[in-house]
């Protein structure tokens, strides 16, 4: 069974003049215990209400969540007392992007606090307390006020803080949208760290395809409140379906301000850009010399990488190919034979349509 | 020193340090006056703070009827003038303290006047704590208990004691009406034995003290309030 089995969420927020904002809008997902799932999509997407719900941060209006086996919400009701749910709560950690930490006590404080209802006298609290913040090497800091912490220091309290009560699910709100990329590597590999020595499964939610790409080994893709796509990471990232989910898979930033910088807009009819997305252990031949060989186009290459997809080395390369449709459409098949996502592209880099 | 001060201020030492009238009786009941309602409005106005924030439309327990009837209760204390009040409320506090006029009967109107007012503060600085700290206290599954005590007034604890300050220093203020009920006090000696006798040099020390005692306050005030505070370097 499922660790968290969500069916047929909606979240809906009324507004002014009997307006609601659908903001999740009839959701379903599973996540399954150890892993380690990336929720994506743009802010407004509704990720964050969607995951909130896990722990009842947020009430649905309508469908039936049921994490470790509890059933809270059934038919858009809460069916677990509050006492109970306080209870639940505790195996559900999570963290979030302001870190949330209590400013007027000290960091070890901060930790001590989840562990109000452990059930441990004082001496106990405070070594149990000490070790969580050794877990994520902040013991010396324990005396420290949050505010003399950098943000990275914080989050990983607020980490230890999440895990005081030993959950078996922590869900990242946005965690490291606020930290530096070094911060924010610390903190995804202290995660995956968790996620293997504590089989913790762990729910990420971001807008930042590069944090998924790099523990996450299933992910979904929002927009609108709505799931487009989900799935293993490494399938969703070959064969993207939605044109979203091809954007935040290779349309990247940095490619569009590639293409951007090459000033294409005068592009011949007989000219297109491609984006090619493969696993480097698939594709061993120089596909680029036999398209020339075997179907006679030209291609150049405008932008090209290679990135570790949970330590799998994924290439993207954006080419243009000249030659007429005809080549071009035999081109895109040959590609797809050799197992490579194809991708037409628009001389600014969003997909072609 | 002393003559030159009983040549200017001659009034004001006729009155003496003990006795009805004395200065020292005069501080005392100022200062008792002070403290007492003091204990008791904040008393109130923590509870009445804390429900208005727990039951409001987005607080942790939302329930429009108790968030109500608190609203209204606030509303309506706070509308009522402090003098107006001292008379209305003459009957209850015969019942409560069992005499209308005097010290102790003071404390009642003086409650009841400051406790509306610091309740809205307390409501303020409550509010002002991070909504995201409350949530990351229930995602740990905290209690309402915990969430009031350790989340609500600890992190708010130096914006209450900078409101409670403001509040103390208005509560000298209200005292000072408290007069009129035959109270006694700094104020009640401003005005009958300085004013009313065309004493100024009487009304004119009292007045000094009054502002020393609001200075001391607010020092104090201060000094807690910085000292508390760990949100920002």
């Amino acid at each position: 069974m499922s660790i968290i089995d969500i069916k047929h969420v909606n979240v809906d927020f009324p507004e002014k003049e009997n307006k609601v904002v659908h903001a999740v809008h009839d959701v379903s997902l599973q996540v399954e215990k150890g892993d380690i799932y990336g929720i994506v999509g743009f802010s407004g997407a509704g990720k964050s209400t969607l995951v909130r719900t896990v722990n009842l941060l947020q009430k649905p209006t309508e469908g039936e969540i049921t994490v470790n086996g509890n059933t809270f919400i059934k038919a858009g009701k809460q069916v677990i007392s509050n006492k109970k749910l306080q209870v639940e709560r505790r195996k559900i950690g999570m963290i979030f992007q302001d870190f949330n930490l209590l400013n007027e006590v000290t960091v070890v404080e901060n930790v001590a606090f989840a562990l109000k209802h452990a059930g441990l006298n004082d001496e106990e609290l405070e070594k149990r307390s000490l070790e969580l913040l050794d877990l994520v090497d902040l013991k010396d800091k324990a005396n420290a006020y949050p505010v003399e912490l950098s943000g990275g220091q914080q989050q990983r309290v607020a980490i230890a803080r999440a895990l005081a009560n030993k959950p078996n699910i922590l869900i990242s709100d946005e965690a490291t949208s606020a930290l530096d990329p070094q911060n924010t590597q610390q903190i995804l590999d202290l995660l995956k760290k968790l996620n293997t020595k504590l089989n913790l499964t762990v729910i990420l939610i971001t807008h930042e395809m590069d944090a998924v790409k790099k523990i996450c080994d299933k992910v979904a893709v929002m927009e609108n409140g709505q799931i487009i796509e989900n799935g293993e990471l490494r399938q969703i990232f070959l064969h993207p379906k939605k044109a979203l989910t091809k954007r935040f898979v290779g349309g990247s930033l940095e490619t569009i301000n590639t293409l951007n910088s090459l000033h294409l807009d005068t592009l011949n009819k007989n000219e297109a850009i491609y984006q090619l997305v493969y696993s480097i252990a698939n594709v061993t031949k120089s596909i680029i010399i036999d398209l020339y060989k075997k179907i006679g186009v030209e291609v150049s290459m405008l932008y090209g990488n290679v990135e570790l997809l949970n330590d799998e080395p994924i290439g993207t390369l954006v080419v243009m190919v000249k030659g007429d449709q005809e080549k071009r459409t035999k081109t895109v098949r040959f590609l797809k034979q050799e197992e490579v996502t194809v991708t037409r592209l628009d001389e600014k880099g969003n997909p072609y349509d | 020193m002393i003559s030159w001060f009983s040549k200017y201020f001659p009034n004001v030492v006729q009155l003496g340090w003990s006795g009805d009238a004395g200065w020292g009786t005069s501080i005392f009941q100022t200062l008792f006056m002070t403290f007492w309602s003091a204990i008791f409005g904040g008393i109130l106005g923590i509870i009445f703070g804390v429900i208005l924030v727990l039951t409001n439309e987005d607080g942790i327990r939302p329930n429009k009827f108790w968030f109500n009837v608190c609203d209204k209760i606030v509303s309506i204390f706070r509308a009522v003038p402090f003098v107006i009040m001292l008379a209305f409320i003459a009957p209850v506090t015969q019942k409560i303290v069992g005499t209308q006029i005097g010290m102790k009967a003071a404390l009642i109107p003086l409650t009841l006047g400051v406790f509306p007012f610091y309740a809205r503060q307390v409501q303020v600085a409550l509010e002002s704590v991070d909504q995201g700290k409350i949530e990351a206290a229930q995602s740990l599954g905290a209690t309402v208990k915990d969430i009031i005590f350790d989340v609500y007034l600890s992190e708010s604890r130096s914006e209450l004691v900078r409101v409670s300050t403001v509040t103390i220093i208005s509560l000298i203020g209200l005292t000072a009406m408290a007069g009129a009920i035959g109270a006694g006090g700094l104020g009640n000696t401003a005005i009958a034995y300085g004013y009313n006798r065309f004493d100024n040099d009487v009304t004119l020390v009292a007045t000094v003290l009054v502002i020393i005692l609001i200075f001391i306050v607010q020092i104090v005030g201060d000094f807690f309030a910085k000292r508390l505070n760990h949100q920002s370097r």
